[in-house]
């Protein structure tokens, strides 16, 4: 029998975030995934002899615009230091990076409910809405790439000198769905602020995961173990709950969880020690000599503010108010920048906005999963959604004429007189259809006026099949309910 | 008279008026050196064919067309060695040129060889390199100084017309004075360090040794300014240095700092520095007796600061991208210690492994941190000098050259040359040494002017008067 609700997780991460810049972090090599090896480097970035780094400000910009959504204190003056050791992926076996003095200090991320895992977003600890501290975020420089073959290690140092932003969390998180949730939000923000594409599975976002379990109700920490090689983020909830699960069981049968780095292993679905920790290493920071403070109060901060986006509960405020959208709608639309300007630009010139989001984020994600590249242009969904509030196309019709539209993308309205499928509203021609149904189902007209209600959908049914189902349903209806009670 | 005996402003004046050409002056140089470089070894690497094609192309019309210049064996020229006298750096060759070359080739002057120093530049006698030592041209059987001792040894012995070298501690001046030759070093961000390799980045500066004061004014004139390419270059305009020599020090107020003078230091070198504070008194300006209260505290705040930055810039000698590296490591910690063990010379290791300490967790705060605040003092000394005065007026070195051999098994004597000097490189003041005459024994003295920061021009006027007042930069070394 588990005992787990006994025990209590404690859980902080540290996420590294390559910023999207033109340029690398120190020099002016540019700042792209993939490019051919070792085709993007310089002096600088390579390490040597007699190269000097200088700091590149979109970078520090998009580390204070972090900051400030994230509700970060911003420091007046930030520096750099050094962090020293030796590894062949890193060229001067310094890093640059900020210890003492980081741009950003403090903030919080929200946990949205819709941001849990699916199978969690109805449970008390996704309704709770907590908001975990973040420590600081600092900027730093990437290191090269490793490749180790069976004699012989590579090196591309094309990675060499990205920007770094390294987030720091409180260990405020309890669950693995809260880690999650986490990341989810996170990187919800960084898209929105453009400041990194913040792709797991790229690197582009990387995240180190602190863990340990105590007794509930206990103030003091257990021994943490830190868990690496977590590339998405549902692996880093997997991981979270076979490490939980593990120290759990192991402190119950009164063994002693050692200090350590345990790898991931997204496919046996477990964790295996890495390396134990002897000792804390000492990195010896200090002061970088060749970089002079940043001041961020003049000018840098403001440029940052001035950047600023709406951000994600904001904007799914706004999209619930104005739109009519659900929060779960509006949540995944504030998770997804892109999908969110078509959705805002498909819903610009109709009144029917919630529609319009219906359409978009059930039936047109399903076959078109990309709206940036879509050929479907995005007031289409608005015109369809009129043409169906107007009455010109019933529901019916309206899924035809979306079905068109995905294999052979065009206006709705043309769409519809292209399929012949304009809705018959003109009343002469519905009564003479209804005549025609009263005439020939006397059966019907019997049973209705007996008092079977029902009867009359056999009327209705004749008349859509005699004007091939381009009858107006309600006018039908509003007829022939006239006729019979004559 | 050989053209290698003369000035850059002269060399200047007869190349732009095409009385002579630049391939005169190479082929001189190449005649002294062919005669004396096997007793003085300034250099480290001598590349004749290259001098030779590109004076024949020089243009003239440059501010520096067709003059030779030396480079100090730790600055990157595109295609060049760089050894910085190491083993370390076996067949490495430069991928870049750093920013003060290439403002040089900008300038049209031609490179004609590395000059020897020591290892990564630390040492003050040139005899911690790994490719030999270098001779005082005033007697091959004393040190030259260091660690720019091949620059200011090629100055020095007409092997070469000038030279950069570079001073973290006294660098550039102490070899100057100890050689009979003017060196510059720079207020700290004057000169782009890009392309220098680094030995302390917070104290580095690139600097000329010259014979003359408006030689070495030439230089920094093509020198200065700011660079993208490094962060703590100063943002204010170019200029012309001593564009307009005066000729005067009068109404100058000189100070004489209590501290740089001490019971028990050289008679010969006080004598000549009181006689030399005396002409300025005599030719109009005011002695101020001042105080840097702090400079006792100068080495040991230098020897923290200056190793711990080092312990982590020399880290990239690792064997990995480029120098020398171990054959068939075992792995890769064996990869790095071989390659470093056998590459770095004893007086490098013992700065790796003292920087390495005072920075370590339990120390840092003893050693990097108080030593940080004690530099924030001597800074302040500095300033508080300069309210009362406008120079300093010191001894470059507390003695003159000292015999090779002497003080290599004693670090700590060896540490000492660098007292006079080493307070404006933690203060970040400008200074120059120029020669202010010679011992019984004929060996040069130097005499330090240190100015307030970024007051190159008034150091480099004062400095001039001087020097033209004299005839000590016209006399010739026996070797």
């Amino acid at each position: 029998m588990s005992s787990a609700g006994n025990w209590e997780a404690v859980i902080g991460l540290e996420v590294h975030v390559q910023l999207h810049t033109q340029t690398k972090m120190f020099c002016g090599c540019i700042n792209q995934y993939g490019g051919a090896t070792n085709s993007q480097v310089c002096p600088v970035c390579l390490g040597m002899p007699g190269s000097l780094p200088v700091p590149n400000e979109e970078a520090i910009r998009k580390t204070i615009l972090t900051g400030l959504m994230l509700g970060c204190r911003i420091a007046p003056v930030a520096r750099f230091d050094r962090k020293n050791y030796f590894y062949p992926d890193m060229p001067k076996n310094y890093q640059i990076s900020q210890f003492e003095d980081p741009l950003c200090a403090g903030g919080a991320v929200g946990l949205d409910p819709f941001l849990f895992p699916k199978d969690l977003q109805d449970t008390d600890e996704a309704k709770a809405k907590r908001s975990i501290r973040l420590t600081r975020i600092h900027l730093e420089e990437d290191v090269a790439k490793s490749f180790h073959y069976e004699e012989r290690s590579g090196i591309d140092f094309n990675r060499a000198g990205t920007p770094l932003m390294e987030i720091v969390s409180e260990a405020d998180l309890r669950t693995p769905g809260e880690a999650f949730a986490f990341l989810g939000s996170l990187r919800q923000v960084l898209l929105s602020g453009n400041v990194s594409s913040a792709d797991m599975e790229k690197g582009q976002m990387r995240c180190d995961v602190n863990v340990s379990v105590r007794p509930v109700g206990q103030k003091e920490f257990g021994t943490k173990v830190e868990l690496k090689n977590l590339n998405s983020i549902s692996g880093v909830r997997r991981a979270l709950v076979y490490e939980i699960a593990r120290q759990i069981a192991a402190v119950e049968k009164g063994e002693a969880i050692q200090h350590e780095t345990r790898r991931w292993d997204d496919e046996a679905g477990a964790t295996f020690t890495m390396r134990t920790k002897e000792k804390a290493h000492d990195y010896r920071y200090f002061p970088e000599p060749d970089l002079l403070p940043v001041r961020t109060d003049q000018g840098l901060r403001s440029a940052a503010e001035a950047g600023l986006p709406e951000l994600p509960a904001a904007l799914q405020d706004r999209l619930m108010r104005e739109n009519g959208v659900t929060a779960y709608q509006a949540s995944v639309l504030a998770a997804d920048r892109v999908l969110c300007g078509y959705y805002e630009k498909a819903a610009k010139g109709t009144p029917h906005k919630a529609v319009v989001a219906n359409w978009i984020l059930n039936d047109f994600l399903a076959t078109q999963p990309d709206p940036a590249t879509s050929p479907v242009r995005p007031e289409f969904f608005g015109e369809l959604a009129d043409l169906v509030a107007g009455g010109t196309i019933n529901s019916a019709q309206a899924k035809k004429v979306f079905a068109e539209l995905m294999a052979n993308p065009s206006s709705p309205k043309a769409l519809v007189e292209k399929l012949g499928l304009a809705q018959i509203s003109d009343v002469g021609a519905l009564e003479a259809f209804c005549d025609e149904a009263i005439a020939a189902n006397p059966r019907s007209v019997e049973d209705y006026r007996a008092g079977k209600g029902n009867a009359i959908n056999a009327l209705k049914g004749f008349v859509m099949k005699k004007s091939q189902g381009k009858a107006n349903p309600t006018q039908v209806d509003e007829i022939l309910k006239a006729k019979l009670s004559a | 008279m050989s053209l290698a005996h003369e000035t850059v402003a002269s060399l200047r004046r007869r190349l732009s008026s095409k009385e002579i050409h630049s391939r005169d002056i190479v082929k001189d140089i190449l005649t002294e050196i062919g005669a004396r470089e096997k007793t003085v070894h300034a250099f480290t690497h001598i590349d004749e064919k290259a001098a030779l094609a590109a004076a024949e192309t020089a243009d003239s019309s440059l501010p520096l067309g067709g003059i030779p210049i030396a480079l100090k064996d730790n600055l990157n020229a595109l295609g060049d060695p760089c050894t910085c006298s190491s083993k370390i750096l076996e067949g490495y060759r430069a991928p870049y040129d750093a920013t003060a070359v290439a403002r040089l080739r900008h300038a049209g002057a031609i490179f004609l060889g590395r000059t020897n120093m020591d290892e990564f530049a630390m040492g003050s006698s040139t005899e911690n390199s790994a490719l030999g030592i270098t001779r005082n041209p005033w007697d091959p059987t004393r040190i030259p100084g260091g660690s720019s001792g091949g620059s200011a040894a090629a100055v020095a012995g007409r092997l070469a017309i000038a030279a950069l070298g570079s001073d973290t501690g006294g660098s550039i001046r102490q070899p100057a004075a100890l050689c009979g030759c003017v060196g510059l070093k720079p207020t700290y961000g004057r000169i782009s360090r890009y392309g220098l390799v680094a030995f302390a980045s917070s104290l580095d500066q690139i600097g000329p040794l010259t014979r003359t004061v408006e030689d070495s004014a030439i230089l920094l004139s093509a020198l200065a300014g700011h660079d993208p390419h490094d962060n703590t270059t100063d943002l204010r305009k170019p200029e012309t240095f001593l564009a307009n020599p005066t000729g005067s020090v009068k109404g100058l107020r000189i100070g004489l700092p209590k501290e740089y003078f001490l019971p028990g230091m050289d008679a010969e070198t006080e004598a000549s520095i009181r006689t030399a504070a005396h002409w300025f008194e005599k030719n109009g300006a005011t002695l101020v007796d001042v105080s840097l209260p702090h400079t006792s505290a100068a080495i040991a705040v230098y020897y923290i600061l200056a190793t711990a930055e080092a312990s982590a810039n020399l880290a990239r000698f690792d064997g990995v991208r480029y120098g020398r590296r171990a054959v068939d490591p075992k792995d890769l910690l064996n990869l790095y210690q071989r390659t470093r063990s056998d590459g770095f010379g004893p007086e490098v290791k013992r700065r790796i492994i003292l920087g390495t300490f005072v920075l370590s967790q339990g120390y840092a705060d003893a050693y990097y941190r108080k030593a940080q605040k004690v530099r924030g003092l001597l800074r302040q000394d500095f300033e508080s000098a300069f309210t009362k005065c406008d120079l300093l007026l010191t001894p470059t070195s507390p003695e003159p050259a000292f015999p090779l051999g002497e003080r290599t098994q004693d670090p700590l004597k060896m540490y000492l040359a660098d007292v006079f000097t080493i307070s404006t490189n933690l203060a970040g003041n400008g200074a120059i040494s120029l020669p202010c005459g010679f011992t019984k024994s004929n060996l040069p003295i130097g005499l330090q002017l240190i100015g307030p920061r970024f007051g190159e021009e008034k150091m480099l006027q004062a400095a001039h008067a001087y020097e033209q007042a004299h005839d000590f930069w016209k006399r010739m070394p026996p070797v």
